[in-house]
């Protein structure tokens, strides 16, 4: 499952997140929200942050796993 | 250089508020390209719309330039506020005015101002305003 694989990214490139889910939003298996909650963000923009999260998701989104992708980020704080 | 890319960078720029999107806001082809459309027009920001769906490298340049991998991409003052996301969300919290009055001061707001700069590939000369 696409889903399993963006949350071993995600895990691996956040290992302090408190929280790291993929989620199929549609049902066809290319269609991904993401939340990631981690320490990493604290004071940073919320561009940097889905900047990290593109690039932990830089595979998947570059071999067309990912047709669209909706992100949301936290800070620990 | 690319002569496109030039372009795509005076545009965010020179305008206020720049909407990179799939479609134009009369047809939207996208989603996301909606969401942050209708966020933009929530708070009567002036928008400047770019469709990216002519030409493969329009998005490839403005990539290149942004380093955001995904469309649509919001511009303000020549900064990239993000993409729908992000538009979204600031929208929902209430920042956006904010944001819209730190990077263009005073007078920032102009609902309805809407128009649409069409980028064509590199063969088809300089872009033209068409809306």
């Amino acid at each position: 499952m696409a889903v399993d694989r963006l949350e071993i990214l995600l895990r691996s490139a956040f290992p302090d997140a408190v929280e790291a889910v993929a989620l199929d939003r549609t049902g066809t298996n290319d269609h991904f929200q993401v939340v990631v909650t981690s320490p990493r963000f604290n004071g940073l923009t919320l561009v940097d942050q889905h900047r990290l999260v593109y690039e932990a998701l830089a595979a998947p989104l570059a071999d067309g796993t990912i047709h669209e992708l909706r992100i949301r980020t936290r800070g620990t704080q | 250089m690319s002569e496109l890319r030039d372009r795509i960078k005076e545009i965010i720029d020179t305008e206020p508020v720049v909407l990179f999107m799939k479609g134009t806001p009369e047809f939207i082809a996208c989603g996301n390209s909606a969401r942050a459309l209708e966020a933009l027009r929530g708070v009567g920001a002036p928008i400047t719309a770019v469709d990216i769906l002519p030409d493969p490298e329009i998005r490839e340049r403005l990539s290149e330039i942004s380093g955001w991998p995904t469309i649509p991409q919001v511009f303000i003052g020549g900064e990239l506020l993000g993409g729908a996301d992000i538009t979204v969300e600031l929208y929902e919290r209430g920042e956006l005015p904010a944001k819209l009055f730190e990077h263009l001061g005073h007078g920032w707001q102009a609902p309805g101002s809407e128009r649409v700069i069409e980028l064509a590939g590199e063969d088809a000369g300089p872009f033209r305003i068409v809306g």
